[in-house]
């Protein structure tokens, strides 16, 4: 891997959580930590043992490999290996290398005197995990209850839990994650077109600044929230995307067990109508 | 400065819509109960509130015989048609049998107005009561339900009881088109949608499965069979018809307070090898109420007065609900002919 010129001056000393000096070097261009050591055992243990748990399998279909989750009837406690004792191991490898990860960016932040933005917007992609895996199962009271790991299967329990639910389009908090998706989508398409349109004039153009783009989105739409306000809304509509997308599916089971049509009963009861 | 107005007043209706919307329904809480019914880790499984079944069981049992009959009353009898006059289905039952039942009846379907509901009190031969008329045809409909549809209700059979509910008409029944606002103009036509009617899970799908399905005979079946079909008539349904099967679905969801894993798996709706074998059950019950309807029900029309008619002058209809009553099996599968062999079968 190359070693960029200007990489040698972000070698800041120090600013580690756990361990003081011991881990505080660098592996060609990675920085390696306490976090980095963590992150490397648990996502190789985790990954051989998904490779172990496929092998014991009866296919080796990348498509049709499954790890499932024990039967409902362990309830929390621990299943034997083939009867989703794996999955559980291989959760806690999953879970252990995200926070590893996590807490190395805390580590490179404070090295480098940064917010912490990036560890705080990875923090809530490994929530929605969790809450999946851990906290949902935790509240339904059996491990059962979360997804297996698989490219098809895990397809098939996200639609029958949908369907569990009748139309899980009607979950009022699935509203708000696919809105929210389909907003910072739309955001981060319509500001990289702006950017790519900016750098890349015409010939014969000079490259137009940040007060251009303005101009051009105040043209066009109105206002422009301006070149640090689009990446603070991005970064609020991607983490409240993935935000609500754990609230969406912890309140399914844990504290609405019927259709969600039959939660908008609200509505249809307001007495402005009824 | 119409705007200082506008924004705390936005901000109130806000307000309690969110109020609304966490308070005004009920929310349910752990512990939860959960059933497997597929491999492990696919989400094939039912969820409940284990509070809310303990009400449903509280609502759904089955009232114990007015009074017990020993084998010898019953072998001592005579029977009922050689003792009264005009029992044109009863006839063959020992008497004490046949005036236990009339007493069951009475219990089950018109506790408050006794036998006078059905009956004239000075003869009670006499047919001139319309709901005397109906009884007599619903007795030959549980006979037909209970001989003919073991596929549906098994051994556990149903009796007046399983719709009545001490009710002189059954609580969930359905009538056509309740007179529907439509739109104007271009958007007149409706399709039956959003109406958020409680037949159909309160959905904004066609409030009306049911019309085509449990009276009529148009095929639910609407799921492509072939990765990019070439054509939707001679692969599949057209979204209309699809959203009239998805609406009975969610009605026989609702009726039966099981979701669609119960019956399905949703990997593959229509593939009966990976269904449940609730699914085969639930076919089954389809063309039962089918023939309720159309052999029954429906042709009992012209004896109901008016004021049981719905607003466009049908006959009263049933659907899953009719006996389910929001539990999969009715009153929790207590068994319904054990006491009562004589609606098992005509004689």
């Amino acid at each position: 891997m190359a070693l960029l010129s200007f990489e040698r001056k972000y070698r800041v000393r120090g600013g580690t959580l756990i361990g003081g000096d011991l881990f505080d070097f660098w592996f060609g261009p990675f920085y390696v930590g306490f976090f980095g050591v963590t992150t490397i055992f648990f996502a190789v243990l985790g990954t051989a043992l998904i490779f172990y748990s496929a092998a014991l399998g009866p296919t080796w279909n990348p498509w049709q490999i499954n790890i499932a989750p024990p039967d409902l009837s362990y309830g929390l406690g621990l299943a034997p290996l083939q009867e989703g004792g794996f999955w559980q191991v291989i959760t806690i490898c999953a879970i252990g290398s995200f926070v590893s990860w996590a807490l190395r960016e805390v580590e490179i932040c404070r090295k480098l005197g940064m917010g912490y933005h990036v560890p705080i917007a990875f923090g809530v992609a490994i929530f929605a995990y969790v809450t999946l895996v851990v906290i949902r199962p935790v509240l339904m009271g059996a491990w059962g209850h979360a997804f297996p790991y698989g490219i098809l299967s895990h397809l098939d329990w996200v639609s029958n839990v949908g369907y569990q639910y009748l139309h899980f389009h009607y979950n009022p908090a699935h509203m708000l994650a696919v809105t929210f998706f389909f907003t910072t989508t739309l955001l981060l398409s319509l500001h990289g077109a702006v950017v790519l349109s900016s750098v890349n004039p015409q010939k014969g153009h000079t490259v137009k600044t940040p007060e251009h783009e303005d101009a051009y989105v105040r043209d066009t739409i109105g206002y422009s929230i301006g070149t640090l306000g689009i990446h603070r809304l991005g970064l609020f509509m991607a983490l409240n995307a993935g935000f609500w997308s754990a609230i969406c599916i912890v309140i399914s089971g844990p504290f609405w067990t019927r259709g969600w049509p039959e939660w908008w009963n609200w509505w249809l009861d307001l007495p402005v109508w009824n | 400065m119409k705007n200082l107005f506008a924004i705390p007043l936005a901000v109130t209706a806000v307000t309690l819509l969110v109020l609304a919307m966490m308070f005004g329904v009920g929310w349910d809480r752990p512990p939860v109960a959960a059933e497997q019914i597929g491999f492990r880790g696919v989400g094939m499984e039912t969820v409940s509130n284990p509070r809310v079944t303990a009400q449903l069981e509280a609502l759904n049992q089955m009232p114990p015989p007015p009074y017990e009959l020993t084998a010898e009353e019953i072998r001592d009898s005579p029977l009922a048609g050689e003792v009264y006059e005009n029992v044109q289905v009863l006839g063959d039952l020992p008497e004490v049998q046949f005036t236990r039942l009339m007493a069951a009846i009475t219990e089950w379907v018109a506790p408050e107005e006794g036998c006078g509901y059905c009956h004239n009190l000075e003869n009670l031969a006499d047919d001139s009561v319309y709901t005397k008329i109906v009884s007599r045809r619903m007795i030959q409909m549980t006979w037909n339900i209970n001989e003919n549809w073991g596929n549906h209700v098994q051994e556990t059979g149903v009796n007046c009881y399983t719709c009545h509910r001490g009710k002189n008409v059954p609580e969930y029944i359905w009538f056509e088109n309740a007179g529907l606002p439509a739109a104007q103009g271009a958007m007149g036509w409706r399709n039956g949608q959003n109406i958020g009617s409680g037949g159909v899970a309160g959905t904004s799908l066609p409030y009306d499965p049911f019309s085509a399905y449990l009276v009529g005979d148009e095929p639910i079946r609407v799921q492509v069979q072939q990765a990019l079909p070439a054509s939707t008539g001679s692969t599949g349904g057209s979204i209309q018809s699809t959203e009239k099967t998805y609406a009975l679905m969610l009605h026989m969801s609702e009726s039966l307070g099981v979701n669609c894993t119960y019956c399905h798996n949703s990997r593959a709706f229509g593939n009966w090898e990976q269904s449940p074998p609730a699914r085969t059950t639930a076919y089954h019950g389809i063309d039962m109420v089918r023939e309720m309807n159309t052999d029954y029900l429906v042709p009992l029309r012209d004896t109901y007065p008016e004021n049981r008619l719905g607003p466009t002058g049908d006959a009263p209809k049933a659907y899953c609900s009719t006996c389910h009553q929001g539990v999969n099996k009715p009153l929790l599968g207590a068994p319904m002919l054990e006491q009562w062999p004589s609606l098992a079968a005509s004689p």
